[in-house]
């Protein structure tokens, strides 16, 4: 087994120096090192990009490029005429991996399936405490409360009871923290006295084995041979971890790489013009916006909150802080999300008329705070510079601005008091290609006092939201939704700033890389001309 | 001699438990609950919140978790890292190998290059060899590590392409199973170019990481030089008329050597700190970089683990110097 590693690594690396023609290993820039390689204990994208994308399979996957759902392990699914139950069947033939100490003995069933998430949910689970599992994901997206049982009704049948009917549970069964594990492979590791194998040395069923991985330095996977769907293109694929961006762009042009993820935003416009590489790009699924304190005068009045927002000069935003790899937002959830609105019409950038409006509104010699982050995001790159820009365009209409901020903890925290002082910038970044992920977590009633930062509860916009939590029918939801965009503009509890734009950079010989809206980056169909 | 040495590590234990107590205030005074940075944006709710307080034993008294803290160091046990989960005392020593081979390098190319020169200007007093090599090295310990490196990598590796960018070795050498040391790996592993693999992927870190630490021995070497040339006994050596190379070679540099050596140890930490920015630009997989994420996600049993790991390797050091001391000067051992 470790020769046929070490002579699979050499092939893999010998075709990569040979470049270009016979190329069979794809190496890819990336930005940081994967925490673990079991993704339901982690929470961080390149933590899933080593793990639950390459050598894991969900039950039902999302199409990359978008943010639709497709069968993966379950080859179908049936949800109950009241919504509480939704039943997977599953894929026959499915082999598991194997590796230097495990060899499966049987194909993937429901018990895996089960194995899956009651060690996730069960604190009786021999493996609920393994590797320190705090499980953030499978708690932070309300498993817990969701499900009442996981039944297995015969070995390739699984029913889901849920304790409410809930739309995204499809959506939510894609994530990376439902990666199907081996239950066979969990319970070796257990009797052998080293369950933290299951997350240092994976098994998985997807298209690429786990081969290695050396911390901070390389992942290497080879081509899983046994593959259930369309084999991956690369015999191997390597993740050379390099968390300097400008070096990340040398790597790529001297061939040390083939695609890097990140690049500096300052290095776009140069890479646009380098013959040498290609520039794909796409925008985030997520949001940077500011949030008024909507419980609290004169912000309780619509027209003040939209008069604020008229005055803002977001293209400025995106020039000057986005560096141009922005997106002006004008919905609360980002174009590539099914159901965003397009009919929507942004608040004009119009000084006079906010001005205008503000007196109309009864409103003078106003001050006011704006919150700016201490941190970066990619929906927010540098909340200080955005706080001074707003703080300008305020100051032209009589506003005037403090900025503040805190450590990033107490930022989050006090953020979420419902008598705040001021209007906090921050954003969110999509878990699951759900517009409920956008519009329940950040706007919802159940949310002031929390992710709610506007403290906002209108009850129109949360009885659509609600209703289309459980109606199962996407058409029926895309319609509730687009009506839910239109009342939040109208009322305006937050000013939508900007949507990122990620960008990815590929050497030419690259073929088929597409990026995808929900942020991974996946390799699976990704070929070496 | 043994004496001294046993004297020098009697001090080792007060030390170490300082050391222990301010690694373990040190990330506790920085403002940041670990458990609401690692929740982010998503939040967490207050009782799951309290759930993980508990997990984690933040709850208990200061004096409790400190006690805890030192009851797990004494048995070898640091903790496990709240991010990768893992054993902070694993993860050290799965990176403190690539560290140790570039620091070493790092100090042999600044030793190696330092000494000489530092001589050959004190000698050269006032010359134009002096003056060049005084400005080079005021230079070399002025250039910010970020910059210079990232000139480096454009010149040699980018338009010459002389150098590998980044990285250990070439993506061709795969060994299963290795000590962490790349060139000792290299060798062992007979694979044909790996060991001139390795030796390439470590010239432009070490030139950057050596800069700085080169830059000062030259200059002490220098200063130190200086000094004893000016001494009564390297005069009365002259009037004897021995020869200059032996006078400085054997008289002059041998007792020029002292104060260099306290450099060369002191440059130890001076590597350390360093080695975070070489480590980061040239995706070196040492724990400069693992040390400062860790900071910055509020990972506590990393960040006190591996200062208190580092500090022993600084004490270590102090300790080879101190005794390499007694070995030059006997003058000292015996007061």
């Amino acid at each position: 087994m470790l020769l046929k590693a070490k002579m699979l690594g050499m092939a893999a690396a010998m075709a990569l120096t040979a470049g270009g023609a016979h190329a069979q290993a794809l190496v890819y820039c990336s930005e940081g090192s994967p925490e673990g390689f079991d993704p339901a204990l982690y929470t961080a994208g390149t933590t899933f990009d080593a793990s639950s994308h390459p050598i894991y399979n969900q039950l039902v996957e999302f199409k990359v490029g978008t943010t639709e759902t497709q069968p993966g392990l379950a080859e179908s699914y049936e949800v109950s005429e009241d919504g509480m139950t939704i039943t997977f069947n599953l894929r026959q033939g499915v082999k598991f991996h194997s590796n230097d100490i495990f060899t499966p003995t049987r194909d993937f069933n429901a018990d895996d399936v089960i194995f899956t998430f009651d060690r996730q949910g069960n604190p009786e689970n021999p493996y609920n405490e393994v590797s320190g599992g705090t499980w953030e994901y499978f708690n932070g997206m309300s498993m817990p409360d969701l499900i009442k049982e996981i039944e297995k009704v015969d070995d390739y049948t699984v029913a889901f009871h849920l304790n409410r009917p809930e739309a995204p549970f499809i959506a939510n069964m894609a994530m990376d923290f439902a990666s199907i594990v081996s239950k066979e492979y969990a319970d070796a590791m257990l009797e052998a006295g080293t369950p933290e194998m299951l997350n240092q040395a994976p098994i998985g069923t997807g298209p690429f084995t786990f081969q290695a991985y050396q911390k901070d330095a390389v992942v290497r996977y080879v081509r899983n041979d046994d593959y259930w769907g369309d084999p991956a293109k690369v015999e191997a694929l390597i993740f050379a971890i390099t968390p300097d961006a400008s070096v990340r762009y040398q790597k790529v042009q001297a061939g040390e790489c083939h695609v890097m993820a990140y690049p500096n935003p300052a290095d776009i416009e140069a890479m646009k013009a380098d013959d040498g590489v290609e520039v794909l790009e796409q925008e985030g699924l997520n949001v940077g916006y500011l949030a008024y304190n909507t419980q609290v005068a004169p912000y309780d009045n619509p027209t003040v909150r939209k008069a604020l927002n008229m005055a803002i000069d977001k293209q400025a935003i995106i020039d000057v802080v986005f560096q141009g790899s922005g997106q002006i937002a004008k919905n609360p959830i980002p174009p590539t999300m099914w159901s965003y609105s397009d009919a929507t019409v942004d608040d004009a950038y119009d000084p006079e008329a906010a001005k205008a409006m503000l007196e109309e509104a009864g409103v003078s010699d106003l001050s006011m705070k704006i919150w700016a982050m201490p941190v970066q995001r990619p929906y927010n790159p540098n909340a200080r510079r955005m706080a001074e820009l707003m703080q300008s365009d305020f100051a032209e209409i009589g506003v005037d601005v403090e900025i503040v901020s805190y450590e990033w903890g107490e930022y989050l925290e006090r953020s979420k008091a419902t008598d705040r002082d001021g209007a906090v910038l921050l954003g969110w970044t999509g878990d699951n290609g759900d517009p409920d992920n956008f519009l329940a977590v950040l706007l919802g009633c159940d949310a002031v006092g929390g992710s709610n930062r506007a403290q906002w509860c209108n009850e129109e916009f949360d009885e659509v939201v609600k209703a289309a939590k459980v109606t199962s029918d996407q058409a029926e939801r895309t319609k509730l939704y687009e009506e839910a965009q239109a009342i939040f503009k109208d009322q305006a509890p937050w000013a939508t700033i900007a949507h990122s734009v990620v960008y990815m950079v590929t050497r030419p010989e690259v073929d088929g890389y597409v990026v995808h809206p929900l942020g991974g980056h996946i390799f699976n169909q990704v070929g070496l001309k | 001699m043994l004496k001294y040495f046993a004297s020098r590590l009697l001090t080792f234990i007060p030390t170490f438990i300082g050391v222990t107590l301010i690694s373990f205030a040190f990330i506790r005074l920085l403002p940041g609950d670990p458990i609401i940075v690692m929740a982010g944006e998503r939040g967490m709710s207050p009782e799951r919140h309290a759930e993980l307080t508990a997990q984690y034993g933040f709850d208990q008294p200061m004096y409790v978790q400190f006690w805890n803290y030192l009851t797990g160091v004494v048995q070898g046990d640091l903790g496990n890292s709240f991010v990768t989960k893992r054993p902070v005392w694993d993860e050290f020593f799965a990176l403190f190998p690539a560290t140790l081979e570039l620091s070493l390098c790092a100090m042999i190319f600044a030793v190696a290059l330092g000494l000489p020169a530092g001589v050959i200007a004190a000698v050269n007093r006032g010359k134009f060899f002096d003056r060049a090599l005084m400005s080079t090295a005021l230079i070399g310990y002025s250039m910010p590590i970020f910059w210079w490196a990232l000139l480096l990598i454009i010149v040699f590796s980018g338009i010459l392409q002389w150098t590998p960018v980044s990285g250990r070795i070439d993506l061709v050498y795969y060994f299963p199973n290795a000590s962490g040391f790349m060139i000792y790996d290299a060798i062992m592993s007979g694979q044909s170019g790996a060991l001139w693999s390795a030796i390439r992927h470590l010239i432009l870190p070490t030139i950057v990481l050596g800069t700085i630490p080169l830059a000062v021995i030259a200059r002490q070497t220098r200063s130190a030089m200086l000094e004893v040339l000016g001494e009564d006994y390297i005069r009365t050596a002259r009037a004897k008329g021995m020869s200059p190379s032996r006078i400085n070679a054997v008289h002059a540099l041998r007792n020029a050597l002292i104060p260099v050596i306290t450099v060369i140890g002191l440059s130890v930490g001076t590597l350390l700190a360093g080695a975070i920015l070489t480590e980061t630009i040239f995706s070196w997989p040492g724990i400069g970089k693992w040390m400062v994420d860790s900071i910055f996600r509020r990972d506590y049993p990393v960040v006190q683990g591996g200062l208190l790991l580092i500090a022993v390797m600084v004490m270590i050091v102090n300790l080879t110097v101190d005794v390499l001391y007694g070995i030059i000067n006997p003058k000292i051992r015996k007061r």
